[in-house]
């Protein structure tokens, strides 16, 4: 339950001194073109880059490590998933099969099964830094105001202000109700009957949520007692102006992109097919 | 369908703090290890009914989203687009519901959850193993076994819990005129 | 001069209800003027403040009669967001008024609406944060703040797009008594330095009239009662009637048969002349007697040099240590913050101290776990809300029970029998939600009461309450303490309470146990209260102004006639 949040956390480097929207620009096409591309060697090109970013971001191990651990538990869980309900995955998409040993008629370990769940295993290693990198180095303040940038209605940058702006506080809240509530016997534990583990939850959640609806009342005539809502668009108090360095992440993400999957694609498939 | 304001914008900003808040709170289901009814999803269905599509919508991505990438450092996004999708189909028929207005009753009831079993079915069903195999390139049965699989889980605990919420919210806002003490 | 603001036989009606809030409202109020509204919960002050801010009719419909106009315009014309250029307001709601990220953010919200450039933006809110101070907290999160450092972002929030109309929503409810000090003293300085008119609605009268106020305007049944300055209010009986807690030296010296005289500038203790009155108090002084306490030494609670902290090195609570005896009723004060909910955290188990003892009824209560403890040790949560989480009152009464496996027999029974101590009982079929929140608060504490615990722990119990609801809330505390000996403690900092309600007081300040001892002695102790951020108590003033030469005495005098008098 102690479950620590990944948080932004100030730091001088060039990585964090670029602007919000450069760095969601270059999360969405390093997340399209690890997503997109089953490329062997793009994949691994791209986590050797991960790292390397992941190192000059200087964001710390202790900053990351307790959601490390449970993704690696999550990916074990996913590939061997995909292992009991297809063990022939890899053949059917490199067009051969090389076994390596039986376990039984239905899975018959090949490596070009092995190979296909390399791949996977790649893709979470290549996207994951890069999220953390992306959370522990942008201020949020200055992330909504430059998804107003790149044409993001404020109202939704708005919205996401909000929602990391209250997180803590109904962090807190659920915390203090939680403990209220145990206190008069309620517990959320594993044990218990299916609906009484229902029923002890509900005790829990609904006093969070109701209390949590009553302040959207507050916040929003608040708001309006501000003017939130004037006008067709507003300024930002923390916006930043695009930089140097900036423009060229930008070009330099979407060129890596744009080659990154022409050469995946270059023979008509996204697999990298080394048992040709 | 209405237009996103100010209410909307601070209902999408609560509802997905407490989203992101509730992504820790999950009950496992005894029967099938390793798998836990979301109790984000009830809060989810809920907020839709009461709030509307463009609400359900925003917050169903914004929240799945952030929830992972907060919690996990990882963003499966095959899984964010139906909560989104679910949000929104919800949303849709808020009028129906009547829940603001204190008028959630059985007729109510019937028709939240059975626009929760479709929207469920579309989101998870449909939505989420196509993107799995599109994006992902995953095992085509194991994808639908686990979209299957949320399918039910959520349906469960929306079933439940969604509609609770739905009915005790319901009774917070009702009027109470004909009620008398006793000795 | 033209009013600024000018109300004329105005009236208002909720779309949903049937009686109108406000009736037949005249009132001029003038640039540059400073004016207190005050009246009892559900008296209408609300409703005619969101009538100047303009929340209503614009966010909560209804039928307006009569007329308004502010500076000479019609407010339904200007719309919620002309009159936002105009009237700026601090809502009660720290928490939900600060919606910014960071300080500096929420500072500029007004401006970024407005579409101010960047740069205009920035040198305007280091101004205003100048002005209250803040300046170096500029880039930090709410999360990382006091309530007292909240509302000062708050002001400043409005400060910053140079609205004529100031108007705060209950400034001091969340304050302890030394921030609330501050704050009054801070509406003072801007209204001074930047020539605003300001408005303020505050039921706690004594603290919001610890600088100078031109008018009181008392609305009650939705109508203005009395339009006066402060010190002709004192002289009436205006104040008691409609239910709002005077100063406690006007109290006291109307207790002493003195007849309060304008002239003698009765509107602050610090100009109150007390020379026509000093030998009438002191003869009253010498008359009142106090009974001699009756205290148990059997102790319930032992906290044994206990330490607390989150990281090694940083302590949150350092060698707190202090005995309960039965039957006692205590208050836990001191400075938001200072430690005082971690101190009822340890003690109900949420949190393990990193050393020290906690004992109770001579047990040690290490090896419970936080269920057994709830059993013997009962916590109720400030909000009400909070804790409510069934939609009937006997439901929510029984889940303790329920959850414990109790017997359906033995529930109906304990059920019953605590929905009678806490006069529930007549509403025990009711749904929760068609209670105020006095009753709720009363359905919280019956349900800690029906698991007979030892000892009841309450946060802030009244904390946001006027005083009629105050006074229900702490007479019934009172009566479940007389009749089932169950020992209370109290976290709070209303040093009303503490006075009128507790034995002693434990005094925590930055995470140190400063005193214990009884609130009289506390509260006349002007180095302790100054450490704690509580404040004296304006009743030793009144001794010292009287020349008697036993403040504390003075006080426990005042304090048991007053108890002698409910």
């Amino acid at each position: 339950m102690g479950t620590k949040l990944l948080t932004y956390e100030k730091k001088d480097t060039w990585i964090d001194a670029l602007c919000g929207v450069t760095k969601l620009v270059f999360f969405l096409c390093w997340s399209i073109t690890s997503m997109m591309t089953y490329d062997t060697r793009i994949l691994a090109l791209m986590l050797v880059l991960s790292l390397i970013i992941f190192k000059v971001s200087k964001t710390r191990w202790d900053q990351v490590g307790t959601v490390f651990k449970f993704i690696l538990f999550f990916l074990c869980i996913n590939v061997i998933a995909i292992f009991l309900f297809s063990p022939n995955q890899g053949s059917i998409i490199y067009g051969s099969s090389t076994p390596i040993f039986t376990l039984t008629s239905r899975y018959v370990v090949t490596i070009e099964q092995l190979f296909y769940e390399l791949n996977i295993i790649l893709k979470y290693f290549t996207i994951v830094p890069s999220v953390f990198i992306f959370i522990v180095t942008t201020n949020p303040s200055e992330f909504a105001a430059s998804l107003n940038r790149i044409g993001i209605s404020y109202n939704i940058g708005y919205s996401i202000s909000l929602a990391l702006r209250y997180i803590p506080d109904v962090q807190d809240d659920f915390r203090k109700i939680k403990n209220a509530q145990m206190a008069r016997g309620i517990e959320m534990s594993d044990k218990g009957k299916f609906m009484d583990r229902i029923k002890h939850t509900a005790a829990i959640i609904f006093p969070l949520v109701f209390t949590s609806m009553g302040r959207i009342d507050t916040i929003s005539n608040a708001m309006e007692l501000r003017g939130f809502g004037k006008h067709k668009k507003r300024t930002w108090y923390m916006a930043r102006k695009l930089q140097r360095n900036d423009y060229i992440v930008l070009i330099v993400s979407i060129l890596f992109m744009v080659v990154a999957l022409g050469i995946t694609y270059a023979d008509g498939s996204r697999f990298y097919n080394p048992f040709l | 369908m209405k237009k996103f304001g100010i209410k909307g914008v601070v209902a999408t900003g609560i509802g997905t703090a407490l989203f992101v808040v509730l992504t820790q709170v999950q009950i496992p289901l005894v029967i099938v290890p390793n798998t836990a009814l979301q109790v984000r999803a009830a809060l989810l269905a809920f907020m839709s009914a009461v709030y509307g599509p463009w609400v359900g919508l925003i917050m169903g991505f914004l929240g799945h989203a952030l929830g992972d990438a907060l919690f996990y450092g990882s963003v499966w996004w095959s899984w964010v687009f139906p909560d989104a999708v679910f949000g929104l189909i919800v949303g849709l028929f808020v009028k129906k519901y009547a829940i603001t207005e204190g008028g959630f009753a059985v007729k109510q009831i019937v028709t939240f959850n059975i626009v929760q079993v479709v929207a469920n079915a579309i989101a998870w069903i449909l939505v989420a193993p196509v993107l799995d195999i599109v994006i992902y390139a995953e095992p085509a049965n194991k994808v639908f076994a686990q979209g299957a699989l949320a399918f039910v889980a959520n349906v469960i605990i929306i079933a439940i819990l969604g509609t609770l919420l739905g009915v005790a919210y319901s009774k917070i806002g009702a009027r109470s005129s004909s009620l008398k003490k006793e000795n | 001069m033209n009013p600024i603001i000018e109300f004329k036989d105005f009236t208002f009606k909720y779309r949903a209800q049937m009686e109108p809030t406000l009736k037949n409202i005249n009132l001029k109020i003038y640039p540059g003027e400073k004016i207190l509204i005050v009246g009892p919960s559900g008296s209408g002050k609300s409703t005619l403040s969101n009538c100047i801010n303009g929340l209503v009719p614009f966010s909560y419909k209804g039928d307006i009669t009569g007329e308004l106009r502010i500076k000479d315009q019609d407010p339904a014309a200007l719309g919620i967001f002309g009159l936002s250029k105009i009237v700026g307001t601090v809502l009660q709601d720290t928490d939900g008024q600060f919606i910014g990220l960071t300080v500096a953010e929420d500072i500029a919200f007004a401006l970024e609406n407005n579409l101010i450039p960047q740069d205009v933006m920035k040198e305007r809110v280091s101004q205003v944060a100048e002005t209250v101070e803040i300046t170096s907290l500029l880039q930090h999160a709410p999360s990382e703040m006091s309530g007292g450092q909240k509302q000062r972002v708050s002001m400043a929030g409005v400060m910053v797009g140079d609205e004529e109309i100031l108007l705060f929503d209950e400034p001091l409810a969340n304050l302890d008594p030394a921030t609330g000090k501050r704050a009054i003293a801070l509406i003072d300085q801007i209204k001074k330095q930047e020539q605003k008119t300001i408005l303020i609605i505050e039921h706690r009268l004594e603290d919001a009239l610890y600088r100078d106020m031109g008018r009181i305007i008392l609305v009650a049944d939705g109508q203005i009662q009395a339009d006066m300055t402060p010190d002709e209010l004192m002289c009436t009986n205006i104040l008691e009637t409609h239910g709002i807690r005077e100063p406690l030296y006007v109290t006291a010296l109307k207790h002493a048969g003195c007849t309060l005289q304008a002239k003698d500038k009765p509107g602050n203790i610090d100009t109150l002349d007390f020379t026509p009155y000093k030998e009438a108090v002191q003869n009253w002084f010498s008359k009142v007697e106090i009974p001699t306490p009756t205290t148990s030494h059997k102790e319930v609670l032992k906290v044994e040099h206990v330490d607390f902290s989150y990281i090694e090195g940083k302590p949150i609570l350092s060698d707190i240590d202090f005995s309960i005896y039965q039957g006692e009723m205590v208050a836990i004060a001191g400075k938001n913050g200072a430690g005082k909910t971690t101190l009822s955290n340890l003690i109900c188990g949420f949190i393990k101290p990193t050393a020290g003892n906690i004992y109770l009824n001579g047990d040690d209560i290490a090896p419970l776990s936080i269920k057994e403890r709830g059993e013997r040790i009962g916590l109720v949560m400030q909000n009400p809300n909070q804790m409510i989480s069934k939609t009937m009152i006997f439901e929510e009464v029984a889940l303790g029970l329920t959850v414990r496996g109790v017997s359906q027999e033995e529930i109906e029974r304990r059920v019953n029998n605590t929905l009678k101590i806490c006069g529930l009982y007549p509403f025990r079929n009711w749904p929760i939600s068609a209670l105020s929140f006095g009753q709720k608060k009363r359905v919280t504490i019956a349900s800690i009461l029906v698991m007979e615990p030892e000892i009841l722990i309450l946060d802030e119990p009244t904390a946001g309450q006027d005083y009629k609801h105050y006074t229900e809330i702490m007479e019934f505390l009172k009566q479940i303490h007389e009749e089932k000996g169950i020992t209370i403690i109290m976290i709070t900092h209303d040093m009303h309470l503490m006075l009128e309600y507790t034995n002693r007081t434990i005094v925590i300040a930055d995470g140190q146990m400063l005193s214990i001892n009884t609130p009289a002695a506390i509260l006349t102790d002007e180095a302790l209260t100054e450490k704690a951020y509580l404040k004296k108590t304006s009743l030793y003033d009144m001794a010292i102004g009287c020349d008697i030469s036993d403040p504390p005495a003075f006080v426990d005098r005042f304090i048991s006639y007053e108890r002698g008098l409910r």
